[in-house]
C-alpha cells in the first residue's frame, strides 16, 4: 500500500479504517486504528524528488548536499544565523521532500512571488531569508551567502521535472476544514497533554537526549518567535493535522488540531523581530489577523509583551543551550 | 616478591574487582532478580547470542509497564509471559527501579552484516522511508539510538533477533498498541509499515552499533 494509492481515495478516516483493515493481514488490531501513511496522503500529489543516492558527484553535487545537511542540521551547518534550536526539516519534513509538509520542490518552482508580509515581490533567496529571521528565529545570510545558495540549489535539484509557475500538488500544508467549534485553549491543553507532551514535554521545551534536540521545542527561549508562520495557529493548525503527533498522520480531528494549534500558539516565545517599541503598535502593523494571538490577553497575559526584541545572535552564541 | 610490590598488586586487583563488584552490588540486587540474571546478564546487559534483550539503562516506567503487559496479555511471549506472571506490583517496581539504575554496556552485539544490509538498515535509523510513512528510528530514539527517557527506549546495540522479534510482535498482534497509550500506538503504527527486508536490515544494523553512555548517567566517581 502506498501514499498514492490512498491519495485516490480520500482522507476521510471513514474511508481509510476499513481499507487498512482489509490490505493488512492483521484483523486481529481491529481495535487499533491505522493512521495515514504521511502528510502526502490525500494531497493528491504525483510529483516525486529524486532519490538522494542521484545527488551529482561534484561541486554542484556538494552545494546541492550542503542544502540537504543545513535542512536537517540547521544549528550546526548554518550557524551563524541560527538563533534558536529548530532545524528546516523540523516544519519541513525528510529533509523538505515531504508532500504536504510545505516542500522545498513545490516552493522552488512559485518564486519570485509578491507577498504581502512585506509587500514584494520576493525571490526565492530572499523567501529563504525570512525563515532564518523568523522561524529560526536569527538573521537573514546575505544574499548569496552559501548557505542560501547551497538551500538553492538543493531546492532546485529537488524540483528536477516539475515545470515552473504553476501550483504544484503538495504544496504547503494541505487545507483543513474549519473547526466546528471556536478553538479553545482548555480543549487545546486537554489534546496536549494526551498526544503531545510525551514528546514536546509539559512546558513546550522539547527534549534533548546526551545533549542533542530530539523532540523540538513549540514555545519558549528556543522555539520559533513571533513573526514565525508557524505562530499564526491557521498555520499551525494545518501542519499539524497533517505531520503530528509524529508518525501519525491525520489521526487529530480537525476540531483537535485547531485546538492543540491554538493552545500551542497561545505560549509566550522570542519577540517579533519587527518590534515597533510596543506590542500594540506591532500588533497592529504585523499581526493584524484573528489568526494571531500576538497582544491578545489570554489567560490573564498580554501575549507578547517580553520587551525588545534581544540582540541576534552570533555565531558563538548560536550553541549556547538553554 | 617486596611486600611493596605485593601490596600494589593486590590493590590493583582488588580496586579492578571492587569495579566489577559496583555495578552489581552498589544497589544491592534485590532478590526477585536473581532469576532474570541467568538470561538477561549479571549487569543486565543482555544476552545477544540468545537474543535476549538488555535491561540496563531502561526507564523504570518503561520496565515496569512492559513487565505489567506480560501479565495482562497485552505482550505474550513463551519464556517472559510465565515469567512474568507470579511478580506482584511490588517485585515489579523493585525490579524496575534496580534494572533502570545499571549502566547499560556499551560494547555492540556481534551480528552478521552484509553492505547492502549494513546500508538499508542505515538509512531506515537515519532518514527513515517516507515513501512507505516510516521515520526516522532516530527521529524518536535519539541519534545513535540512545533511547529518550523514559518512553523511547535505548534500541542500539540490542540484540538483532531481539529486534526483529519485537518488530514481528507488533505484526502479529503478540506485542499490542493500544491506541489510548500513544507510546504504544507510535511505535506499532511504524512497525506495521516495515517489511521483511527492511526489518531484518535496521535490527542487524542496529545490533551492531555500540550504546554510547547517555550524559544524564552521573559520572562514575573513582573510589
Ligand atoms: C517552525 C517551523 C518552521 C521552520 C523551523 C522553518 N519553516 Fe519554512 N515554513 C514554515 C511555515 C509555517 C511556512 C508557510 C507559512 C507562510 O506562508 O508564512 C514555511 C514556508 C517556507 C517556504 C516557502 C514555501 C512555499 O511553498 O512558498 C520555504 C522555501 C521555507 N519555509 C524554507 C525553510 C527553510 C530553508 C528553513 C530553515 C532555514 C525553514 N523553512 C524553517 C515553517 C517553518
Ligand atoms: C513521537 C513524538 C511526537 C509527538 C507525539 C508529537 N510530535 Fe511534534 N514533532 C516531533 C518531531 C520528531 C518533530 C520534528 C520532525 C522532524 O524533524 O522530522 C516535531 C515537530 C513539530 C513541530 C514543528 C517544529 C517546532 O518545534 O515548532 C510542531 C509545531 C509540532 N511538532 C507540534 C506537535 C503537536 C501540537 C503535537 C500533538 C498533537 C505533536 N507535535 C506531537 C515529535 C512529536
Ligand atoms: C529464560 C530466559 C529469561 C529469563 C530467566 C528472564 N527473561 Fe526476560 N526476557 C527473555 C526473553 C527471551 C525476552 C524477549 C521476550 C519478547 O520478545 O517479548 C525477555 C524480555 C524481557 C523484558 C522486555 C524488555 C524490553 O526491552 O522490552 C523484560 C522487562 C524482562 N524480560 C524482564 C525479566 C525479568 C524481570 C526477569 C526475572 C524475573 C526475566 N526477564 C527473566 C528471557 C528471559
Ligand atoms: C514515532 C516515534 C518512533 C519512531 C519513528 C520509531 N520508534 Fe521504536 N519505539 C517508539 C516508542 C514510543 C517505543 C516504546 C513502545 C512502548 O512503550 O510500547 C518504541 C519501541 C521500540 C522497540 C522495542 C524496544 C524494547 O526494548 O523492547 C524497538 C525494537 C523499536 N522501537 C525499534 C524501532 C525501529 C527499528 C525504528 C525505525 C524503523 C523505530 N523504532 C522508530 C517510538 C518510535
Amino acid at each position: 500500500m502506498n501514499a498514492s494509492s490512498i491519495a485516490q481515495l480520500s482522507v476521510n478516516a471513514g474511508l481509510l479504517l476499513p481499507l487498512c483493515m482489509l490490505l493488512t493481514s492483521t484483523a486481529l488490531h481491529a481495535a487499533t486504528e491505522t493512521p495515514a501513511l504521511s502528510a502526502a496522503t490525500g494531497t493528491g500529489v504525483s510529483f516525486h524528488p529524486p532519490g538522494e543516492h542521484m545527488i551529482p558527484e561534484g561541486k554542484f553535487g556538494d552545494m546541492i548536499r550542503m542544502g540537504r545537511d543545513i535542512m536537517l542540521d540547521t544549528p550546526k551547518h548554518a550557524a551563524p544565523f541560527v538563533g534558536n534550536t529548530l532545524s528546516c526539516a523540523n516544519c519541513h519534513l525528510d529533509a523538505g521532500r515531504m508532500a504536504g509538509s510545505s516542500p522545498l520542490w513545490a516552493a522552488y518552482v512559485s518564486y519570485p512571488a509578491y507577498r504581502a508580509k512585506n509587500d514584494k515581490i520576493n525571490t526565492y533567496q530572499q523567501r529563504l531569508q525570512g525563515c532564518f529571521r523568523f522561524s529560526m528565529n536569527g538573521s537573514a545570510p546575505p544574499l548569496g551567502d552559501p548557505v542560501l545558495v547551497a538551500l538553492e540549489a538543493y531546492s532546485f535539484w529537488l524540483a528536477t521535472g516539475l515545470p515552473v509557475g504553476k501550483e504544484a500538488a503538495g504544496r504547503g500544508y494541505p487545507d483543513i476544514d474549519k473547526p466546528a467549534q471556536s478553538p479553545d485553549f482548555k480543549r487545546g491543553q486537554t489534546v496536549y497533554a494526551a498526544r503531545c507532551a510525551l514528546c514536546h514535554g509539559a512546558d513546550g521545551a522539547g527534549q534533548k537526549a546526551a545533549g542533542r534536540v530530539v523532540f523540538p521545542p513549540l514555545w519558549g527561549e528556543n522555539a520559533f518567535n513571533w513573526g514565525a508562520g508557524m505562530a499564526s495557529f491557521n498555520n499551525a493548525a494545518a501542519f499539524i493535522y497533517a505531520n503530528m503527533p509524529y508518525g501519525m498522520s491525520y489521526s487529530l480531528t480537525p476540531q483537535e488540531a485547531w485546538d492543540v494549534a491554538y493552545f500551542m500558539d497561545a505560549q509566550e516565545r522570542p519577540q517579533d523581530p519587527r518590534w515597533l517599541g510596543s506590542v500594540a503598535a506591532t500588533r497592529t502593523k504585523f499581526h493584524d489577523t484573528p489568526y494571531s494571538l500576538y497582544g491578545q490577553t489570554i489567560q490573564g497575559r498580554i501575549l507578547g509583551n517580553s520587551g525588545a526584541p534581544k540582540r541576534p545572535p552570533n555565531e558563538s552564541e548560536a550553541h549556547i543551550a538553554p | 616478591m617486596s611486600a611493596h610490590r605485593f601490596t600494589a598488586i593486590s590493590t590493583g586487583l582488588s580496586m579492578a574487582l571492587l569495579g566489577a563488584l559496583t555495578s552489581a552490588l552498589a544497589a544491592s540486587a534485590p532478590p526477585e532478580t536473581s532469576t532474570c540474571l541467568a538470561c538477561h546478564g549479571a549487569n543486565g546487559e543482555g544476552m545477544a547470542a540468545a537474543g535476549y534483550p538488555r535491561l540496563a539503562g531502561l526507564s523504570s516506567l518503561y520496565l515496569t509497564e512492559q513487565l505489567n503487559a506480560y501479565i495482562d496479555g497485552r505482550r505474550v511471549n513463551a519464556i517472559m509471559s510465565g515469567i512474568a506472571n507470579p511478580l506482584s506490583a511490588q517485585q515489579i517496581q523493585s525490579i524496575a527501579d534496580y534494572f533502570s539504575a545499571l549502566p547499560a554496556s556499551s560494547a555492540p552485539s556481534p551480528s552478521a552484516l552484509d553492505a547492502a544490509q549494513s546500508s538499508l538498515g542505515r538509512q531506515l535509523a537515519e532518514r527513515g522511508d517516507w515513501d512507505n510513512g516510516i521515520p526516522a528510528c532516530f527521529n524518536c530514539h535519539a541519534s545513535g539510538g540512545i533511547g529518550v527517557q523514559p518512553a523511547f527506549p535505548p534500541i542500539a546495540g540490542q540484540p538483532a533477533a531481539y529486534i526483529e522479534a519485537q518488530i514481528k510482535a507488533w505484526k502479529t498482534g503478540t506485542r499490542q498498541g493500544s491506541p489510548q497509550n500513544l507510546a504504544n500506538a507510535l511505535m506499532y503504527s511504524v512497525a506495521m509499515r516495515m517489511d521483511e527486508t527492511q526489518t531484518k536490515a535496521v535490527a542487524a544494523w542496529l545490533a551492531a552499533q555500540p550504546l554510547p553512555a547517555p550524559d544524564t548517567r552521573p559520572a562514575h566517581t573513582k573510589p
